[in-house]
């Protein structure tokens, strides 16, 4: 018997292919959406996750110079015999790939590729020509030598790890080390840091991963953009299976009544559908995995240019997303169909044979009452709630509970349309796109969803891009800036600067415990560039003043949220030195709390910091001459000098594309809700022959008709765009103003773009008149006799 | 013994290959080999041999504190050559292994230090003789007198020690054969240093006195490939005897002794005049380890039980194993060291 329940099971599809379609592409782009995004982030994570075991920056205590510069390696000797268990890092480039030389003797447990408890050749990282840990694609990158590359996907991209020695070496850099890493397990007694060696500096071990937490923001928006799709996704899944059972009612019945019984004729159903949605999960894996590859290149040259993280361009094959991309496949299919599996089961032997679809508004009151409920959650949240957790359950009522409140706002709309209308057909037409909305509730949920993210995340990025630049004009004031290799250096490029450049800045910086934070200091001289271009988000009266007389100190967002400094605060910079906060300052895009103080302050708490970098004030038409001049005069290479007008160029490219992203994940969404739509009007569509059909006899024309049905998808469309416009808005605010701050300690203010959202609406109202052409023009074609034979059925 | 330690000898790249003690076994390529006949020159030989793979200064030592609580103490410097040269810099093939360890009849604190040569970080020089790795140093003007340090997470030590008697050279003047196709070693010992200091325990700290025994050692393929691990037995009696045996564990037992009286006199015995036989298994670190011993000299009617003071000394360093202080009963009466190698 069960060969012939599948039969017949099998027969609806066969005579229903576009249902099936609709199901195996809602579900697949559903999943391809989530599935890409989650690999997109699964890739950055891996590549953050390979920085952070890589450097071990963060992890561990370190020591460094309290000048910013190199070490001797005898003072690692040094504090070794001493009894401080601390192992040495040296740190640069060669071409493109950073160089990260660690001792695999004395390193902690995991950092080095080889140590002697966990394997590996030791023999050859140490001894002979050497190894090179490092991914593929950048062992390829690093000049011929006889050292011996190995292939290591766990190191951080663009990043190479290798013995210390040989690091020096290849570096030319002998008896030099950057830092050093300070191991957990300390002897029982070592002598004092200051007895051992002076001008070290001690920096305690930071919380977290610092690239990871700054690009939390970056990936939530990813996130969300494919938590969205998924949720568009289900709601096309939803709809076609819901349909799918509909309409097999009267057959389940004439199955049961032949004696088919009904547990196995259930358990048959789910199993025919969770074969379907592996069919669509698989489809939709391998499409996510094409996006994501598509994309991938365009996210890491953001992050890259954002954050400074470095993350690899290329795909690997994660059998984690991969399996969550079909786990949640048949998450989704489960969820969609249980409810309609469960009135299937509850169904009389002996009735029920019509479709139940078009009366179900009952239902709606309840759901009107579950999403105002939903909504004052969010409310609730947005007011009361604390940490990140809390932002996230606000998104998710917020996003719920707007699109539950869609379809009874939407019958409201249109009754109040009704009731203004006077001519006969446009008051049917008003009535008779009411009556739809249950119908098409699903899909137009999912529109509204579709639209509301890509407002909200189009909002964040735009603003974010807005700020940032805006920040960069206001940091970038300088028209040219320099890198200093040594002291000697600095005077020679005063000197060569000197009577060709308008000011010379010298910036001062030295990393620093502040507020019991990591955190850095900067120096930086009394001048009007700082004056005229530094917007502050808080200052007190008379702020640049009062900073060059030494006074008190501007700190950044970060340490005012983190360290909850207030304006006229006191913080200490310095031993026994107080100052107080004069003023507060947006720093976008750095994850630690920073302190500026004046240059001659600076100099007097940190005399051993010399500059690193000077800012040149110069005529921009100058600039080529003045870059010239200092690498003739001074020898500055090429690579230490940075102009203005480049860095701000680079930015803004990385910008462009953020919005490469962006969009195409736009277009994608959308894309996934005007399919929904173009389904449940095809699907309608043979339903509503009996609506149509008595306006038909009463003379309005096939093309009449399909004109209004072009005209009323178009008109619930704008109504639900128009919907989603404010339900975006508030999204955009939930990320910059709850989220933002909570994920990485600055607000972002929120701008508005008018014109996107324009151009968004377009391309949604875009959307539903494709996706209703097709219905329409099969209605204009409909045979008078199929809508004559309406009258001769009587239903 | 102190095959012992050879353990380690090569000790880091063959643990990092996983062959434990048994790859001290392994060709030793280019190293240069032991040969009978060669003298031992001091204080030259105190000093590193660069061109053997493998090398220890290892002292161990039976104290007690002023309650009469019984203590013992290791501190063990390894040497192990990736390649017969010496040389400055990160570019030496010299790596070096420190462990220390105090042994209480309650715990059982260790301490592992790794270094790699060349670079001031560790090393050992003969006259003004001086051995260190970090902070942990044994040093002295010469090597009658020296001063001992080491510290781990939760112990540290600083003792001074006196020679009362001269070298010992084990074997044939010192070359001492560990196989019956021929492995040996050079091997000598000062087993009679005074000892005096403090420990510092989590306790507190704890004045010691009671004596030392430091070994000297080094080869290149001190095992035959069979040789899997060894028991290895340093005893002082309360006669003022010593006696240092071993049992090299293969698919035949290989043994070696030497007799060491009061005055310093040494006797070596070959193998099969010594045995050691265990009476106990204890259960340490997830393995079976013998933790009590009948061990016989016949030759000079030692017939005696050695146990271990605390049965959990194990050393859970990059190669692990058992070391710590045993008491004697039975023909004689006395203390002692006892070291067990490849239990895996």
């Amino acid at each position: 018997m069960t060969a012939v329940i599948l039969s017949a099971l099998a027969s609806h599809w066969r005579r229903n292919p576009l249902q099936l379609l609709t199901l195996l592409v809602g579900l697949a782009l559903a999943t391809a959406l989530w599935s890409g995004v989650q690999a997109i982030n699964a890739e950055a994570r891996a590549s953050y996750d390979a920085a952070a075991a890589t450097l071990g920056e963060g992890q561990f205590a370190q020591i460094t110079a309290r000048d910013g510069g190199a070490m001797s390696q005898q003072t690692y000797i040094a504090l070794r015999r001493a009894g401080w268990m601390v192992s040495p890092v040296i740190e640069g480039r060669l071409g493109s790939v950073r160089i990260i030389g660690l001792e695999p003797l004395t390193a902690p447990r995991g950092l080095s590729p080889i140590s002697a408890d966990s394997g590996g050749d030791l023999t050859a990282f140490l001894s002979g020509p050497g190894q090179i840990f490092a991914h593929q694609n950048t062992l390829a990158q690093l000049p011929d030598t006889d050292v011996q590359g190995v292939v290591a996907v766990d190191v951080a991209p663009n990043t190479a790890i290798t013995d210390i020695g040989l690091a020096q070496r290849l570096l030319d850099r002998p008896g030099q080390i950057d830092r050093l890493i300070v191991v957990p397990d300390q002897p029982f007694s070592r002598r004092p840091l200051t007895e051992v060696a002076a001008n070290l500096s001690l920096l305690a071990p930071q919380d977290g991963n610092d690239v990871a937490q700054l690009t939390d923001s970056f990936h939530l928006n990813l996130t969300a953009f494919g938590l969205l799709s998924f949720a568009v996704g289900l709601f096309i899944v939803h709809g076609a299976i819901g349909l799918a059972f509909e309409q097999r009612r009267p057959m389940v019945r004439t199955l049961r009544a032949l004696g088919a019984p009904l547990g196995r004729l259930i358990v048959l159903m789910a199993l025919e559908l969770a074969v379907l949605a592996l069919i669509a999960g698989a489809i939709g894996v391998a499409m996510g995995y094409v996006i994501a590859a598509a994309l991938l290149p365009d996210v890491a040259a953001t992050l890259r240019g954002l954050y400074g993280a470095d993350v690899s361009g290329q795909m690997t094959l994660r059998p984690v997303w991969w399996l969550s991309g079909l786990a949640i496949a048949l998450l989704g299919t489960a969820v969609a169909a249980s409810g309609a599996l469960w009135s299937l089961a509850r169904m009389p032997l002996l009735s029920g044979a019509h479709p139940r679809a078009l009366s179900m508004s009952q239902l709606q009151r309840g759901k009107f009452v579950l999403a105002m409920g939903l909504l004052l959650v969010s409310a609730a949240l947005a007011i009361w709630g604390q940490g990140l957790l809390a932002g996230f359950a606000m998104l998710g009522a917020l996003l719920i509970g707007g699109a539950l409140a869609l379809p009874p706002l939407l019958t409201w709309l249109l009754s109040c349309a009704e009731k203004r209308a006077r001519a006969p057909v446009t008051q049917w037409f008003w009535a008779d796109t009411r009556q739809q909305v249950p119908g098409l509730s699903l899909a137009l949920m999912a529109l509204m969803l579709a639209m509301a993210a890509n407002v909200g995340v189009s909002t964040m990025v735009s603003s974010f891009r807005l700020t940032f630049v805006g920040f960069l004009d206001q940091r970038l004031a300088s028209e040219l800036y320099v890198r200093i290799e040594d002291p000697a250096q600095a005077a020679a490029i005063t000197a060569a600067a000197t009577g060709h450049a308008d000011a010379i800045l010298p910036l001062l910086s030295v990393n620093h415990q502040i507020a019991g934070m990591l955190g850095e200091v900067l120096g930086v001289r009394d001048h009007a560039t700082y004056r005229d271009n530094w917007q502050l988000l808080r200052a007190s009266p008379d702020v640049w003043d009062r900073l060059a007389r030494g006074d008190g100190v501007l700190i950044n967002e970060q340490m005012y949220r983190r360290a909850g400094l207030e304006l006229g605060a006191d913080i200490a910079v310095g031993q026994d030195v107080n100052l107080p906060v004069l003023g507060i300052y947006g720093d976008y895009g750095n994850p630690v709390g920073q302190v500026i103080l004046t240059e001659d302050l600076f100099r007097r708490l940190f005399p051993d910091v010399t500059a690193r970098q000077f800012g040149l004030r110069v005529d921009p038409n100058r600039v080529a001459a003045l870059r010239e001049r200092l690498r003739e005069e001074a020898g500055v290479a090429e690579s230490a000098m940075i102009d203005q007008a480049a860095i701000k160029a680079a930015s803004l490219a990385v910008f462009e594309r953020t919005f490469t992203v962006t969009a195409a994940l736009n277009v994608l969404t959308l894309a996934v809700a005007g399919f929904a739509i173009l389904m449940s009007l095809l699907t309608l569509a043979a339903m509503r022959l009996p609506q149509l059909a008595p306006v038909w006899a009463l003379g309005l024309t096939r093309r009449r008709l399909a004109a209004l049905d072009l005209l009323r998808a178009l008109v619930l469309a704008s109504l639900t765009g128009a919907l989603a416009l404010p339900l975006g808005l508030a999204l955009a605010w939930a990320l910059l103003a709850v989220v933002n701050v909570e994920a990485f300690g600055w607000r972002l203010p929120m701008y508005l773009f008018p014109l996107d959202y324009l151009k968004l609406g377009m391309l949604a109202l875009l959307a539903a008149a494709i996706a209703a052409l097709w219905p329409a023009w099969r209605l204009s074609r409909t045979p008078p006799s199929q809508l004559l034979g309406v009258f001769r059925h009587e239903r | 013994m102190n095959v012992k330690a050879l353990v380690f000898l090569l000790l880091l790249p063959v643990a990092a290959l996983g062959q434990g003690f048994a790859g001290l076994g392994t060709q030793a390529e280019n190293f240069a080999q032991p040969a009978p006949g060669r003298a031992l020159e001091f204080p030259a030989d105190h000093g590193p041999h660069p061109d053997y793979r493998i090398e220890w200064w290892y002292l161990t030592a039976n104290m007690a504190g002023p309650d009469g609580t019984p203590y013992g103490l290791q501190w063990t410097l390894f040497r192990s050559a990736l390649a017969p040269r010496g040389g400055e810099g990160w570019e030496t093939p010299q790596l070096w292994m420190g462990h220390a360890a105090v042994t209480t009849p309650e715990a059982h604190h260790v301490a592992e230090r790794l270094a790699r040569g060349g670079i001031g970080q560790a090393g050992v020089q003969a006259k003004p003789f001086s051995a260190w790795i970090d902070d942990w140093l044994m040093e002295g003007h010469n090597f009658d007198n020296l001063r001992l340090t080491a510290s781990g997470a939760d112990f540290a030590y600083d003792v001074r020690l006196r020679a009362s008697g001269p070298l010992v050279r084990h074997g044939q003047e010192g070359y001492s054969v560990k196989s019956a196709a021929g492995q040996a070693s050079y091997y000598y010992s000062q087993p009679f240093f005074e000892l005096s200091g403090t420990l510092s325990l989590p306790e507190g700290d704890v004045p010691v006195t009671g004596t030392a025994w430091l070994d000297r050692e080094w080869s290149s393929q001190p095992l035959a490939e069979d040789q899997q691990g060894w028991d290895w037995f340093s005893l002082t009696f309360d006669d003022g005897n010593k006696l240092m045996g071993f049992v090299l564990r293969g698919s035949m037992d290989y043994t070696s002794a030497t007799w060491i009286t009061a005055g310093g006199q040494a006797t070596a015995f070959a193998d099969g005049a010594f045995t050691a036989r265990p009476l106990r298994h204890h259960s340490v670190a997830g393995r079976q380890v013998p933790t009590t011993w009948q061990v016989s000299l016949p030759a000079q009617g030692v017939d005696v039980t050695v146990a271990a003071l605390n049965p959990d000394a194990w050393m859970q360093t990059s190669v692990p194993y058992w070391e710590g202080p045993v008491r004697v009963t039975g023909s004689h009466t006395g203390v002692g060291y006892l070291e067990m190698t490849g239990y895996d």
